[in-house]
């Protein structure tokens, strides 16, 4: 199972982000362990400099901005 | 407002040539629509039985080719940004920045600012990113101001409506303000208000970060989800702006805000400012009205003034900022850019 973090404080995208994420993975019928990271803090120990951020089992994704779609399918 | 649905995308990818084809016969159209502006409305307004001689029929006018206007400049603007944007990601600003002096680099900071892609809930990702690649505290400042103060919207729309000096003016003393703004804290030395944890990550080193390459096609994909994005949020504003614009066109007697907004009133411009940090709105939705309001007499400095405060001093910005600076530093940043843009209401009065 993938464990999926997206990182954001909280603004439009971020969450048009987590919204995707889910769509995607429920259309793929793949399990994920979705997180969704706010703290300020624990956003920038990823050292990105743009929100929303994308972390797949440890390992950043994606930065600034909702992905495309097409992104997401790949990643799952 | 509702939700916004997730960017459906075309199924077979989009080539080159196509795309220059369709940004060809799009600008094309544009051009001749945008040339147009004033014939349409007219033959609008006479379709519908009116005379511009009545107060109503004069708003309707207004609003017939305003809406127009503004929407086409609006979103040429806004494509062109979105591609200029895909070429300065801010890992790629971050390393144009680093290791900048003071001066040379609040200017490149402040012009970066402009183009550089990020909304206002990334302010403080940004901020500790630049800070921890050896990005001075002063320049970090000088983008941080100018991103917001140098509006892409605000720049079309007085484009639009003003012309080119009234446009180039607003560039060049925001871009001046963002600098001057920077050397100023840069001088102050106040890396010591920072929150403690932001010193801590200030210490150590910056991720070294692969950028994407980008094909032109996704350059001006980028470009159309700008304009559907920014477009699609900022049109029931500047829909309302144009309608309240037109009453005010249509119904307020000429000269009725010279008392109150007119440049002979030393105190519009600092109550101007006042006025509008707590409000946050969109360039777009006050342009139109400035508009009207200086048809009516109201000084151009002093509605500009009111607008850069509502962009770039906005309490929600304030907060966001909060979480890495210590409370002098904020004072002090609201303070300089405060005094910037009551910098800039004056000189828009005087030289206008």
């Amino acid at each position: 199972m993938k464990n999926v973090k997206v990182l954001g404080t909280g603004c439009a995208n971020c969450k048009n982000t987590v919204k995707l994420i889910e769509e995607v993975a429920r259309a793929k019928g793949v399990e994920i362990a979705l997180e969704k990271v706010e703290d300020i803090q624990a956003i920038m120990s990823y050292k990105i400099m743009a929100t929303p951020g994308v972390v797949i089992d440890g390992q950043v994704v994606h930065t600034g901005g909702v992905p495309a779609r097409s992104k997401v399918e790949g990643w799952l | 407002m509702t939700t916004t649905q997730p960017i459906e995308y075309p199924p077979a990818p989009r080539t080159t040539a196509r795309w220059i084809t369709t940004i060809a016969v799009a600008a094309l159209a544009w051009v001749a629509l945008y040339s147009h502006l004033t014939e349409i409305a007219d033959a609008l307004v006479a379709a519908l039985g009116l005379s511009r001689a009545t107060h109503f029929g004069e708003a309707v006018h207004f609003f017939l080719y305003d809406t127009p206007k503004v929407l086409l400049l609006l979103t040429g603007i806004v494509f062109l940004m979105g591609v200029v944007q895909t070429f300065f990601a801010p890992e790629r600003t971050r390393a144009l920045l680093s290791g900048r002096r003071l001066g040379v680099g609040n200017a490149m900071a402040a012009s970066l600012g402009i183009v550089t892609p990020f909304c206002s809930c990334s302010a403080v990702p940004l901020f500790i990113g630049f800070l921890s690649a050896g990005v001075p505290l002063g320049v970090t400042f000088s983008f941080l101001i100018a991103a917001p103060m140098v509006n892409e919207v605000a720049l079309a729309l007085l484009f639009g409506l003003f012309g080119w000096k009234v446009a180039a003016l607003y560039l060049g003393l925001g871009l001046l303000v963002a600098i001057v703004a920077g050397l100023v804290i840069g001088k102050l030395k106040m890396e010591r208000h920072l929150e403690d944890w932001v010193r801590a990550i200030h210490a150590g080193e910056a991720a070294a970060h692969t950028g994407e390459r980008l094909s032109w096609v996704q350059r001006f994909e980028a470009g159309r989800d700008h304009v559907r994005e920014i477009v699609a949020k900022v049109w029931p504003y500047v829909l309302a702006g144009i309608a309240l614009g037109a009453g005010i066109h249509g119904y307020v007697p000429e000269d009725f805000m010279a008392s109150i907004m007119g440049r002979d009133a030393w105190w519009a411009v600092p109550a101007a400012v006042v006025l509008g940090v707590p409000m946050y709105t969109n360039a777009a939705g006050i342009i139109p009205i400035v508009e009207a309001l200086i048809g009516k007499g109201a000084a151009l400095g002093t509605v500009l003034a009111f607008m850069m405060a509502v962009i770039a001093l906005s309490a929600p910005e304030m907060i966001i900022l909060r979480k890495v600076l210590k409370p002098r530093l904020i004072a002090t940043f609201a303070g300089v850019v405060a005094s910037g843009i009551l910098l800039v209401g004056y000189v828009f009065n005087l030289v206008l």
